[in-house]
């Protein structure tokens, strides 16, 4: 089923960028649109490339906040890449939040 | 001659003049139901060709996805015999399933057994978020029914009611509500204090009114609490049922509400997200399914204050009530949703 509505309809999730549009709405109660918008203009690309795998995985290593490929090379990942999507989407994630005061970490 | 199939799953070949009569009924009985507007002749148009598309597969066209959230995705690899810990099936999610958000649950995905497991599930939780880039959701069904006898404390309302202790009936579900709303305020609280980002509280409602009215009320408390939690509620069904039959929430009575009703509660009680159910009738065909569900689901879209993801599964959102969801149906109910119903989400 998962697999059926990721094909037919759904953003790509971190192979695109499926999940910051997921955050907007969840954490902001954006609608899709407007969600798609406030990603795609963080993000300085286009709508169309929001769930483009070629442009945002380039994107997404770029800015340092993680894709499919998590071998030995990666980049940030996990909540290291969490982090980097906090100051990119200007938004409080919770467990980066909790991350940074475990740690006594202040990220600028 | 066009095949496609029944609401249990099963073949039938249909000519496109039946297949748009099965439309308009549909259509015709989702908005008499709901007391929502019918789709425009250009839905229909376009379900047509949905629907009537030779290809086994069917997507939407480039720049009309929709961001997809889950109910229990550990469940949906336990159910398969894969003997996989809870982080790494979500870590499967993450990064060969597509997955734009994550949800944590435990097994049996009521809420009331995860309190006796809740250490270890937080600990699943937190482990997790440390490997993981979406949104993490913990989800639990409330399942308010689990609360009576024989299995809970509180009178069994259903026992009570056709003996005519009707009174008796409805003070035993506020009692059992009230239990509920409890379990659902510690489980929030703590899986929030465990770091994911919020909460799903699927299948509400499917013990009747009362059990709407402890989510709601839950919701409210926990979005006073914490302002930045991500609550995501997902319904049980298209329509309240009334148990309790009096019960009201900021003023509105709960029994009776169709989805775009159901959708503004949950945005007044302060969710962020809310699931709309639209249920399969086995005995019609999947063209009548999928049109009355989208009749439904596109006004509440319409109306909603907040993101709306159709539940498009086993025997809702017009897929056929089936344990394999035949990929021919799933594929056309979901390109419908996003093209025709104008869903936020899934």
């Amino acid at each position: 089923m998962a697999i059926v509505h990721s094909q037919a309809s759904g953003m790509g999730g971190i192979r695109t960028a499926g999940d910051l549009v997921a955050r907007m709405q969840l954490a902001k109660s954006m609608r899709l649109n407007d969600a798609k918008k406030f990603v795609a203009d963080k993000l300085k690309v286009s709508l169309l490339d929001l769930t483009d795998e070629v442009t945002m995985r380039e994107v997404r290593e770029d800015l340092d906040i993680a894709n499919v490929f998590m071998g030995y090379g990666a980049g940030s990942r996990g909540i290291e890449a969490k982090a980097n999507i906090s100051k990119l989407l200007e938004l409080e994630i919770n467990c980066v939040e909790k991350f940074k005061k475990k740690t006594g970490m202040l990220f600028k | 001659m066009v095949l496609t199939r029944m609401g249990d799953g099963s073949f039938v070949e249909m000519s496109e003049a039946e297949i748009r009569k099965e439309i308009e009924a549909g259509v015709a009985e989702g908005a008499k139901r709901a007391k929502c507007p019918p789709l425009t002749e250009d839905d229909m148009e376009r379900l047509m060709e949905i629907i009537c598309e030779p290809r086994k597969f069917v997507s939407v066209e480039r720049g009309n996805e929709l961001v997809l959230t889950y109910d229990s995705q550990p469940l949906k690899f336990t159910r398969l015999g894969l003997p996989i810990a809870m982080p790494q099936i979500l870590q499967t999610y993450e990064r060969a399933l597509m997955a734009d958000s994550l949800e944590m649950a435990y097994v049996h995905y009521s809420a009331k057994p995860v309190k006796m497991i809740l250490p270890e599930e937080q600990y699943a939780v937190a482990e997790t978020l440390l490997t993981t880039t979406p949104a993490l959701l913990y989800g639990v069904m409330p399942n308010m029914p689990m609360y009576t006898k024989p299995d809970g404390p509180c009178e069994n309302a259903s026992e009570l009611m056709p003996k005519g202790l009707i009174k008796e009936a409805q003070e035993a579900q506020l009692e059992t509500a009230a239990l509920l709303e409890d379990d659902l305020l510690l489980l929030g609280r703590n899986m929030y204090e465990a770091g994911a980002d919020g909460l799903d509280f699927d299948t509400t409602a499917a013990g009747g009114d009362a059990e709407f009215y402890a989510v709601l009320r839950a919701v409210e408390k926990l979005r006073e609490q914490y302002p930045k939690m991500n609550i995501e509620v997902g319904m049980s069904g298209e329509f309240i049922l009334g148990f309790h039959g009096s019960l009201q929430y900021k003023g509105e009575r709960l029994a009776g509400m169709y989805p775009h009703d159901q959708c503004r509660m949950v945005a007044a009680a302060g969710g962020s997200v809310v699931g709309a159910v639209v249920n399969t009738n086995t005995r019609k065909s999947f063209p009548w399914n999928i049109a009355r569900s989208l009749t439904m689901c596109k006004y509440a879209a319409e109306v909603s204050p907040i993101p709306v993801h159709a539940n498009v599964g086993m025997g809702v959102g017009g897929v056929p009530m089936q344990i394999t969801p035949p990929i021919d149906c799933v594929s056309r109910a979901s390109t419908a949703m996003a093209e025709i119903g104008k869903l936020d989400g899934l």
